[in-house]
């Protein structure tokens, strides 16, 4: 089953994408996106990514629900730093944060939390010493924003991944 | 295309506001291009309209076809997973070459990197 199948996660979310893109669920397009799948995700073998496996599908949704209140959260704060730009200049400044998430994946999913969240854009992270730079917009506790990303988000993405 | 005067009223009212909300965000943060003083600031700007804009806007769109061909249209949420997977992309490589460039320059106010290592001879920093 490994064998045929080395990435099931994968292949089942290129078929999603393949009936997604197509608008259609006949049986024609399911077995051709399933096709794709599977031999997409033998390429992927020879790519030979870090294996790997998902634990805890509860804390999946609550952190992404978090994530989503964040985005809207922050949207508001940039959005209003913005424009009191003129009369106030904006404090902006880079935190450091010790992370000791090394799963390489789940450092990609923290990239693109810190990214899609506007008002922390991830800067820099050191493999060797796991120092994550970031930069904030609207820097008011260096400290607060540190503890906030280890909380928030490297917590549950360590329950997720590792 | 030719059939948006047909959208009725109860579907256009949500799909105009959705669609001016996400327009206002994506104006405000490219006026954020311009009013934000530094490059790590600038930074920040266009998130505003590749997060709550891109989704706002595609939420429209996604009603608005739904309604107008009645089925589900789901496009749009690969449009959002899309920009959503590839910002930080673009975002990490323009704020690693402004680090760069200003920890050559030798500026002050940019943190060094720790323990006194080589700058980025690995090339293989996230």
């Amino acid at each position: 089953m490994r064998y045929w199948f080395p990435y099931p996660l994968l292949s089942l979310a290129l078929l999603m994408l393949w009936l997604l893109i197509n608008q259609s669920l006949s049986p024609g397009q399911v077995v051709l996106g399933s096709v794709l799948g599977v031999v997409l995700a033998w390429i992927m073998v020879n790519l030979q990514p870090d294996k790997t496996r998902l634990k805890n599908y509860g804390v999946i949704a609550v952190l992404a629900g978090h994530v989503a209140a964040d985005i809207v959260r922050s949207n508001i704060a940039v959005m209003s730093a913005i424009l009191r730009a003129g009369k106030r200049p904006i404090n902006s400044g880079f935190v450091t944060i010790d992370i000791s998430l090394r799963d390489e994946n789940a450092l990609a999913v923290l990239a693109c939390i810190l990214t899609a969240t506007p008002g922390t854009a991830w800067l820099e992270f050191d493999r060797q010493t796991g120092v994550l730079m970031i930069h904030v917009l609207d820097l008011e506790n260096g400290a607060a924003w540190s503890e906030l990303v280890r909380n928030r988000y490297e917590a549950p993405l360590k329950e997720i991944f590792e | 295309m030719s059939h948006l005067t047909d959208l009725p009223t109860w579907v256009a009212i949500p799909v105009c506001i959705l669609l001016l909300l996400g327009s206002t965000i994506t104006l405000i943060g490219s006026i954020g291009l311009i009013r934000l003083k530094t490059f790590y600031g600038r930074l920040h700007a266009p998130t505003l309209g590749a997060s709550a804009g891109t989704v706002l806007i595609c939420t429209a769109s996604m009603i608005t076809f739904a309604v107008l061909q009645n089925r589900w249209i789901l496009h749009e949420v690969l449009i959002i997973v899309f920009v959503i997977l590839t910002t930080p992309v673009t975002l990490m490589l323009l704020g690693q070459s402004a680090l760069y460039r200003d920890r050559i320059e030798g500026k002050n106010d940019v943190p060094r990197k720790a323990a006194g290592e080589q700058p980025d001879t690995t090339g293989m920093d996230i």
